[in-house]
């Protein structure tokens, strides 16, 4: 008997407070389903799971679907949603928080070379207090596609002619002083 | 003399270098004192508040913390780094358990932030300290029949920014207080795709297309933009888009410092016009 009685949907319930525990995160209580996000994304038409469904999914609890998709890793940040939102929701925060959640439960696609993307940057800026922006490019193609490089390689040497890719990492002199405090955040368990 | 904190942010030291080097001599002939910001860290662009909240909080509290010992308005040239300061600015002040947790991660290193620090985009100081008309009477070498396309983006105008969201006017009447034409355009403050030019570029190519096909259609010689990764994607990029549209695109791309300097007098070598991937020089010849 046991066996054949229906659960009750703890998951959607810590879906929805995963989400909500990320700042930024929280006003998707306020979600009516309009659609003005899916209409306004200039694209859209890449995701999985556009904005409006994703929104959707994380109040029906559809967690690893979601997590796994491409969806939020289109998101480019341009913000039109948010400044649409009837509600004010800022759905581009919603997805920056999904990203988040992603990558926090090794969920995170590999079909979108995003997350390794801000993986990189992350890493960069960590370890000179400044992005090194080729170093961070070669880690990217090192990690995804090698042979994406020689696509891009015409890019890189026309930066590099007109003197817009030093070879060099600029170090700040705190480095150090910007570890400790990102290691002091890490210790106090991210942002809740 | 204004006085201003200045933090330039990453970008541009290395792939916006002609935004980087451009604002100083700009700046020093507008009367505007940009004292860079001393050992300022990276903002933690959108990346970082993609990873980890907290971690991304701290990049930009550390500058908050050096930026409010100078007691002055903190001003960026780049529209992702202005964004991505600004709102951490206002979190900290909406957050408390955020920012309580920054505090406790700033203290390791003896820093202290109050929350009173002023984030501004430099495009927004010209457009309300400096004014169109300020400039204007700077002009030596008005900028006559040029048609420039005023090109936004999104960071510079949204969230958060100084001017209509969808419908911007300020880099307009820049423009044309330069003597220049600023061409009206359906796109000018649409996505180009940021980043994703590196980790989805056909997405990007596609956005970035659009774009110069509708500036291009509107009768524009060249497009200015305050953006450096609007500037990557629509200068260093066009090469791209032509090879895979099949278009035959030339229109060079300033950084809005660039254009004014131009109108200011202020020789081609000190605005780095020569790092430009698409040549400005033939457009902008008769004013040099």
């Amino acid at each position: 008997m046991a066996e054949t009685m229906v659960k009750a949907p703890d998951v959607e319930v810590s879906f929805m407070d995963e989400v909500c525990s990320i700042p930024g995160g929280e006003a998707i209580h306020s979600c009516i389903q309009c659609g003005m996000c899916t209409g306004s994304c200039p694209t859209a038409n890449k995701w999985d799971y556009p904005p409006r469904k994703a929104i959707a999914m994380v109040r029906a609890g559809l967690r690893e679907e979601l997590l796994s998709s491409n969806s939020m890793w289109f998101c480019a940040s341009c913000y039109t949603c948010t400044v649409r939102c009837p509600r004010d929701i800022k759905p581009a925060d919603i997805m920056h928080a999904l990203e988040i959640l992603a990558i926090r439960s090794g969920l995170s696609t590999k079909r979108s070379r995003t997350p390794v993307m801000y993986k990189c940057f992350v890493e960069s800026a960590k370890g000179n207090g400044r992005v090194y922006e080729l170093g961070m490019m070669l880690k990217l193609f090192t990690r995804t596609n090698p042979f994406s490089a020689l696509k891009m390689a015409p890019v890189g040497l026309g930066l590099f002619l007109h003197k817009r890719l030093p070879l060099r990492p600029n170090r700040i002199k705190g480095v150090g002083e910007l570890k400790a405090i990102l290691n002091e955040a890490k210790a106090l368990g991210g942002a809740k | 003399m204004k006085y201003y904190s200045y933090f330039p942010g990453c970008s541009s030291e290395a792939t916006a270098s002609p935004l980087g080097l451009s604002v100083l001599p700009v700046a020093k002939e507008l009367d505007m004192d940009l004292a860079e910001l001393e050992d300022w860290n990276c903002c933690g662009s959108t990346p970082f508040g993609s990873v980890d909240k907290l971690a991304a909080a701290c990049m930009a509290a550390r500058n908050l913390a050096l930026a409010e010992k100078t007691g002055l308005d903190l001003v960026t040239p780049c529209s992702n780094c202005f964004v991505v300061l600004h709102s951490a600015n206002t979190q900290l002040k909406e957050l408390p358990r955020l920012k309580e947790q920054v505090d406790k991660a700033l203290a390791v290193a003896k820093l202290k932030y109050s929350g009173g620090v002023r984030v501004r985009h430099l495009a927004e100081v010209l457009y309300t300290d400096i004014t169109p008309e300020g400039i204007g009477a700077k002009v030596t070498k008005p900028l006559k029949g040029l048609k420039v396309a005023p090109y936004y983006g999104c960071q510079l105008v949204r969230p958060d920014g100084f001017d209509d969201p969808e419908s911007p006017h300020s880099l307009d009447e820049l423009v044309a207080s330069l003597g220049a034409e600023a061409v009206s355009w359906e796109l000018k403050a649409r996505c180009c795709g940021s980043s994703l030019v590196m980790s989805e570029p056909d997405v990007a190519l596609e956005l970035i297309n659009k774009l110069l096909r509708n500036a291009q259609e509107n009768g524009a010689q060249c497009l200015v933009t305050p953006c450096p990764l609007c500037h990557i994607n629509l200068d260093v990029y066009q090469s791209q888009v032509n090879s895979k549209f099949k278009t035959k695109y030339n229109l060079p791309v300033l950084f809005i410092t660039q254009l004014i300097g131009v109108a200011l007098g202020i020789p081609a070598d000190a605005l780095a016009l020569s790092r430009n991937i698409v040549s400005p020089m033939r457009v902008l010849a008769p004013y040099l």
